[in-house]
C-alpha cells in the first residue's frame, strides 16, 4: 500500500516534542479507562492510575490463557509488526502469543533477515513499515530512545520492547503483576534489585514503576556497576548483598550483561558470583516469604545459583506467564482506540 | 424520573422468573446460570438463590465479561477502552442448558457478543436468555425467553437498573436522556 489515501502526513497529529505524558500534556482521555499517551515508551509516561489499569486489565486477560480455545476476537483486522533489532526469546515470543490471542495479524521483522543487514537506517525501516499501515509497532533496539524516534515518525502506536540501556516497560509491568499476585500489593514492599544495575533497562523501568506504586527500592551491585543518581529517585544503594537480602519482600536479580560491557567492571564471573551471586546460603537471611525474580535470560552460576533459580522462592516462570497477559493488556488498551 | 419498578417489584419479578424456569424444566441438574457483567451477575446469583429455595438444587453460576467481544470496540475514533474485567465460568458448559442473564435487553448487541463469548467456552446443549427488562428497539434478531418486564420506551429514553449489590438500592428507572 502506498502512502495514506487521505493525504495526511505520517506524523499528523503527533506533537514533535519530547516528554509527552507525565507532565505538561493534558490527558487525551478523560477517564482512567484509557492510556493518555499514543505509545508505550517509558514507565515515566504512565500515572499510577494508568499502571493499575494495565495491571487490572492484565489480570482479566489471564483468564483467556486458561481456556481450551485461547483466543478472543478483539484485535481482528489489526496489524502488529514486531520489529526486533536485538536478540530476544521471551519478549518476542510473549508479544507474538499476546497478539495472536487477541486475533491481531502479526509480522515479525528481525535484523538478520531484513534490509537492516544491508545498511538501512532505523528511521527508513520504520517509515517503510509505516507505509504499509500497521496499527502497532513493537520495537526492540540497541539504542536508547529508538522507540521515541519511531513514535515520532509514524502514526502506528509504538510499544518499546527494550531500547538499549534505557527502558523495558512491559517487563516492569509484568514484574509488578507478579509481585501483586504473590503479595497482594506493591505499596510499602521492600524490593531489592541486585546485579548489573548500570546496563539494565529492566532496572530503570522497574525503579520508575515501583516508586510510582509506593514500594521501597534498594539496589545492590559492585561499585563499578552502580548508577550514580539513584538517591534522586528515592532509591537506596548498597554494595553489601547481605544488607540487600535482609528484610526484602522481593529480590530481583539482574543479568550480568557481558555483551554491553565495554571495559572491565569486575575481575571474573567467578568472583562476581562469590560476592553477589544469589545462593541458598545467602537467602537464609531473607524473610521466609521472600520471592526471587529474574527477567531472564539467566546466567546460572553468575548472578543466581541453580538451586535458587529452581527453588521454592523462585517465581521466574510465573513472570514469563504473566508477560503474555501484560502484553495483551497493553495491546488492548493501545490498539483499541485510534489516536488522532 | 419515573420509577418503573421498585425494590419489592424487582424481588417479586426475580422470584417469578425462577418459578417459570422450574416450570419449564424437566430437571435442574443440567442447568447453569451465566450473568453478563455488570448487573446480570447479581441477578443471576439471586435467581440461583431462589431456585435453591424452591427446589433445593444448587445451580452453578458463572460471570461473563463481554468486553473483548464487543462489535463497537475498535470503531470509536478516540476515547477510552471499556474496562475489561474477569470472566469466571468455573464449570464446563458442554452439554449444559445455559441461562444467560442480563439486566436490560435493548439492541441485542450485548447478547450477540455474549453468545460468541460463551461458544468459545464449549458447546452448550442450549442457551436461553433471561432479562429483567426488555425495552425494545432490537437491531439484531434476538429475543428473550424469560422477561421480567416489557417496558415500551422511546430511543431518547434510557433505562437504569440499580441493584443492591452494585448501587445499594433495587429499582428500575426510566430517564429522559438527551443523548441516544
Amino acid at each position: 500500500m502506498l502512502p495514506r489515501a487521505d493525504g495526511t502526513r505520517h506524523d499528523a497529529g503527533i506533537p514533535l516534542t519530547e516528554g509527552r505524558g507525565s507532565s505538561g500534556v493534558p490527558p487525551v482521555f478523560g477517564t482512567p479507562a484509557g492510556l493518555r499517551a499514543k505509545d508505550l515508551l517509558s514507565i515515566g509516561d504512565l500515572s499510577a492510575d494508568e499502571i493499575q489499569l494495565i495491571l487490572d486489565t492484565a489480570e482479566a486477560m489471564k483468564e483467556v490463557g486458561t481456556r481450551t480455545i485461547k483466543k478472543v476476537p478483539t484485535l481482528r483486522g489489526k496489524t502488529v509488526v514486531n520489529l526486533f533489532f536485538e536478540a530476544s526469546t521471551r519478549t518476542r515470543a510473549s508479544f507474538e502469543i499476546a497478539e495472536k490471542r487477541l486475533s491481531a495479524d502479526t509480522l515479525n521483522v528481525t535484523t538478520a533477515a531484513s534490509s537492516v543487514a544491508k545498511g538501512e537506517t532505523l528511521a527508513d525501516t520504520v517509515r517503510n513499515l509505516e507505509a504499509m499501515a500497521p496499527d502497532v509497532i513493537v520495537l526492540r533496539h540497541a539504542s536508547a530512545g529508538a522507540g521515541h524516534l519511531a513514535a515520532r515518525l509514524c502514526r502506528a502506536r509504538v510499544i518499546n520492547a527494550g531500547d538499549g540501556m534505557h527502558e523495558h516497560p512491559t517487563q516492569a509491568l509484568l514484574d509488578a503483576l507478579t509481585i501483586r499476585q504473590r503479595k497482594g500489593k506493591v505499596k510499602g514492599l521492600q524490593v531489592s534489585i541486585i546485579g548489573d544495575l548500570l546496563h539494565s533497562r529492566v532496572l530503570r523501568s522497574n525503579v520508575l514503576l515501583l516508586r510510582a506504586l509506593g514500594a521501597e527500592v534498594c539496589t545492590c551491585g559492585p561499585a563499578t556497576l552502580m548508577l550514580p543518581d539513584m538517591a534522586r529517585l528515592g532509591v537506596r544503594a548498597t554494595t553489601s548483598i547481605d544488607e540487600a537480602v535482609e528484610d526484602a519482600d522481593v529480590i530481583m536479580l539482574l543479568r550480568i550483561q557481558l555483551e554491553r560491557m565495554r571495559g572491565y567492571f569486575f575481575p571474573s564471573l567467578r568472583e562476581y558470583f562469590q560476592q553477589f551471586g544469589m545462593t541458598a546460603a545467602r537467602l537464609r537471611r531473607a524473610k521466609p516469604d521472600v520471592i526471587i525474580m529474574h527477567p531472564g535470560p539467566m546466567n546460572r552460576g553468575v548472578e543466581i545459583a541453580s538451586d535458587v533459580a529452581d527453588g521454592p522462592y523462585s517465581v521466574i516462570l510465573e513472570q514469563v506467564a504473566n508477560g503474555v497477559a501484560v502484553r495483551m493488556a497493553v495491546l488492548y488498551l493501545l490498539a483499541g482506540a485510534r489516536h488522532e | 424520573m419515573p420509577v418503573v419498578m421498585a425494590a419489592d417489584q424487582v424481588a417479586r419479578t426475580v422470584t417469578r422468573i425462577a418459578h417459570e424456569i422450574v416450570e419449564r424444566s424437566r430437571t435442574l441438574d443440567d442447568l447453569a446460570l451465566v450473568g453478563i457483567r455488570t448487573r446480570g451477575v447479581p441477578i443471576a446469583r439471586r435467581l440461583s438463590a431462589v431456585l435453591h429455595d424452591i427446589t433445593g438444587a444448587s445451580v452453578p453460576t458463572g460471570v461473563l465479561d463481554i468486553t473483548l467481544y464487543r462489535d463497537d470496540l475498535m470503531r470509536h475514533p478516540v476515547g477510552p477502552q471499556p474496562v475489561l474485567r474477569k470472566t469466571e465460568i468455573e464449570f464446563s458448559i458442554d452439554d449444559r442448558r445455559i441461562l444467560l442473564v442480563d439486566d436490560v435487553l435493548y439492541t441485542g448487541r450485548t447478547i450477540r457478543a455474549a453468545l460468541d463469548a460463551l461458544i468459545d467456552f464449549g458447546r452448550p446443549r442450549s442457551i436461553e436468555l433471561v432479562v429483567l427488562v426488555d425495552r425494545g428497539h432490537r437491531e439484531l434478531p434476538i429475543k428473550a425467553d424469560y422477561v421480567g418486564k416489557n417496558l415500551p420506551t422511546s430511543l431518547r429514553q434510557s433505562v437504569r437498573v440499580r441493584l443492591e449489590e452494585v448501587e445499594g438500592v433495587d429499582e428500575v428507572v426510566l430517564e429522559d436522556a438527551p443523548e441516544g
